[in-house]
């Protein structure tokens, strides 16, 4: 490893570099995986208002205590992706999330988009936002502890969409951002999300897929980003959301084929976003990836929001007396997702109602 | 006349049916978006003849040096540039017993392709007796690149189609097209981009028509840069590659590389062990190359004999995503040609030369290659300053 992050990588630091790879390789670990529970305030709000809970913040910090509290969680999380305002929050007896996140053993993150404006010009196509003062926030999130970032870049597919424009500024907003995070310490989470909205089939959506990954790592390459210190968080494969499913087995081939003909050795791990599928169906795909008999360099595991805690919200319902089986829920799913990241789900883990529900919803903003 | 189940073509559907996944025409026509994956009359072919020629512990015999560069090669052994000469030059590599043990491919000039060998077989039909998957070169050589700090582009598009919908007929399933890139000059931004796009255009074509694109952008030895350059540079231009191939809507299942190796200039202060120029160049690869690309065939620019099976040797030391093998031209057949000498007497020595570096370059690809006895000539550098091919 020694010889290249000398000259030609941005921070003159092999320490800085190391400590990028080390983390991005152990957010990696095969059979773990992370919770995106970076929901901005306006996000949570629609989680909470499902279970008729108000959007205070000692109802965001309720919910994230059950979560990063679940005893034993961290056998099966990496990292944790946290919202600005969680980074700072305690338990209700004082302790920092960090602190707890970090005594398990597990990696703090931190969105840092500032979500998704429209390109004018285009038929509803989106843009990122957050580059300014990106290197001065990286900084006071690496001081306050977290250690990986994530900056998440919104396509869709249409007639005439994902159109140039829109593949090339997401591509290249993502590269900027990459290399920031970088600069101060932090492995950035890559994430060019397709939408599943529309009628398009799988073909249509691997040919896209496929294309946008290209252009992402033709930025990130221009841009010279450490791909060692970097991680992949992108969709599955799928029909549109208006048309036919199709099988575990069909999704993990062409997601893997897409992922083998863009996504070079070099990027230690891919974690999938859930993107609307219920609980078990994004575990089912997740394990059949990893079940294919084909070679995969990299490591395939989660990033899961909705899919991690849909079930267990419904469990908790904002009760202090349900949350240790709201916990319990939650194990059972990160568990779940840990197994089907080694290929070894047996689907045990469907038995709760709320675990098939679609969390589909159509013109999804975050 | 030896028909081989490689040359039957009657399996091929029709070209009518290539265009049936298109949408119909009731819906505008998306602008931009393919809703293609890729997919070819020929792509499961591609697919298995990359396979085939990606196979453990085998690699290429570049053999395609134009009559100009064979003349060189001749002329340094005494010989006219004949025809003759060629072709009997030509038949002891094919001929030599056992050759497709270590050779899964062999890369033809055009004359070769269409030649018969010294005893009146055709010479594609003895290779493929041999289990040789016969190639050709279709690119139209380097020419100047206007604009550029006198570097060069490679020429060849022009009718290529209907060239390799030809040589597929002859024989050929797989192609090569060799552009380089300098870095004494520069390479300038234009350089490299030219050299991606020609390439991508050509491995677009090549697929369309049945035949493997060997993608080959060689990053010139000359030059008195470091190690640590020309691993910028490799970078720079596999990106560049890439891109265009994706653009072009390549299908990377039915392509193979053809890289150089990342090593210091030819002229640079320090040289590299095989242990280093197997680290650098493996980074560069695993940076760079998607795991769907089945076979990387390395070139070996002027390298001696040893030096490049040392090198292959190195990189095969632990498992790889993608078969790490060799395609080398000078790199097997210098002691041969030496050996030949141009006598009839010589030609059953040659061949043995040949196979012994075959041999080496098959043991290097599975990462068991050992230098004890080898011989001091091929330890001898083959490096021509501002060599043109």
């Amino acid at each position: 490893m020694s010889a290249f992050v000398g000259k030609y990588t941005v921070y003159n630091s092999r320490a800085r570099a190391d400590e990028l790879i080390k983390t991005a390789k152990y957010l990696a670990t095969p059979g773990k995986g992370i919770l995106a529970s970076d929901e901005s305030t306006g996000t949570i709000g629609k989680r909470l208002s499902s279970i008729n809970l108000e959007n205070v913040e000692s109802n965001r910090q309720a919910l994230r205590e059950l979560l990063f509290t679940a005893p034993g969680v961290f056998d099966y999380l990496s990292g944790v992706i946290l919202f600005e305002e969680t980074l700072y929050q305690t338990t209700s007896d004082g302790t920092p999330f960090m602190d707890v996140i970090r005594a398990g053993g597990a990696v703090p993150g931190i969105k840092v988009d500032k979500g998704t404006v429209e390109i004018a010009g285009t038929n509803g196509e989106t843009t990122a936002q957050g580059l300014d003062s990106l290197g001065a926030r990286c900084a006071k999130y690496y001081e306050a502890g977290a250690r990986f970032a994530k900056w998440r870049a919104v396509l869709k597919v249409g007639p005439a969409e994902p159109s140039e424009l829109a593949v090339r500024q997401n591509a290249e907003g993502l590269a900027r951002y990459a290399l920031i995070c970088q600069e101060f310490g932090l492995v950035p989470i890559v994430e060019p999300e397709i939408l599943t909205d529309g009628g398009h089939d799988i073909k249509t959506c691997a040919a896209v897929t496929e294309r946008i990954l290209a252009a992402v790592y033709k930025s990130l390459n221009d841009h010279k980003v450490l791909l060692e210190g970097t991680l992949l968080k992108t969709n599955m494969v799928t029909p549109g959301s208006d048309s036919p499913k199709v099988g575990a087995e069909v999704i993990a081939e062409y997601t893997v084929a897409a992922l083998r003909r863009t996504v070079p050795p070099a990027v230690p791990g891919v974690v999938f976003l859930s993107g609307g599928q219920s609980e078990e169906e994004a575990t089912q795909n997740l394990d059949a990836m990893n079940k294919l008999e084909v070679l995969k360099p990299w490591t395939l595991s989660f990033s899961f929001g909705r899919a991690l805690q849909q079930s267990t919200l419904k469990k908790w319902l904002g009760k202090k007396e349900n949350v240790a089986a709201a916990q319990a829920t939650f194990l059972v799913r990160c568990k779940a997702n840990s197994e089907a990241g080694l290929g070894k789900h047996t689907g045990s883990g469907a038995g709760d109602a709320a675990a098939s529900e679609s969390l589909y919803v159509k013109g999804y903003k975050y | 006349m030896v028909a081989a189940s490689l040359l039957k073509s009657s399996f091929l559907p029709k070209k009518s049916e290539w265009g049936a996944t298109r949408q119909s025409a009731a819906a505008p026509r998306p602008a931009t978006v393919s809703v293609v994956v890729r997919a070819s009359a020929y792509a499961d072919e591609l697919v298995k003849t990359a396979k085939t020629i990606a196979s453990p512990g085998r690699g290429i015999l570049a053999m395609d040096e134009s009559n100009a560069t064979c003349g060189k090669r001749l002329a340094s052994i005494g010989l006219e540039n004949t025809e003759a000469n060629r072709q009997a030059y030509r038949t002891l590599l094919v001929t030599a017993p056992g050759l497709g043990q270590y050779i899964s491919g062999a890369i033809l000039f055009e004359e070769t392709l269409y030649q018969s060998a010294v005893d009146g077989r055709k010479i594609v039909d003895i290779l493929v007796e041999q289990g040789i998957v016969p190639g050709i070169k279709v690119d139209k050589g380097l020419v100047p690149l206007a604009g550029s700090n006198n570097e060069s582009w490679c020429q060849g598009l022009d009718g290529l189609a209907s060239r390799e919908a030809a040589y597929y007929q002859q024989g050929a399933r797989f192609a090569k097209w060799r552009t380089v890139v300098s870095i004494p000059n520069g390479p300038s931004e234009l350089a490299v981009k030219e050299a991606a796009w020609g390439l991508a255009r050509y491995a677009a074509i090549s697929q369309d028509n049945g035949l493997v694109p060997i993608v080959e952008p060689e990053i010139l030895l000359d030059g008195e840069h470091g190690i640590e350059r020309t691993f910028e540079v490799a970078q720079k231009v596999w990106a560049e590659t890439f891109y265009a191939m994706a653009e072009n809507n390549v299908m990377f299942e039915g392509i193979l590389l053809k890289p150089s190796m990342v090593t210091p200039g030819a002229e640079a202060k320090d040289r590299a062990t095989p242990a280093q120029v197997a680290e650098y160049t493996l980074k560069l690869l695993h940076r760079r190359i998607p795991p769907a690309v089945p076979g990387i065939m390395f070139l070996s620019g002027g390298q001696s004999e040893v030096e490049a099976t040392q090198n292959l040797n190195a990189m095969n030391q632990g498992a790889n995503p993608w078969h790490v093998s060799f395609s080398y031209a000078r790199a097997l057949q210098n002691t041969c040609l030496k050996t030949w000498g141009g006598q009839p007497e010589k030609v059953k020595a040659a061949q043995d030369a040949l196979l012994l570096r075959a041999k080496a370059n098959s043991l290097a690809q599975l990462g068991k290659y050992t230098s004890d006895g080898e011989a001091a000539e091929a330890k001898e550098g083959m490096f021509v300053k501002n060599y043109s091919y």
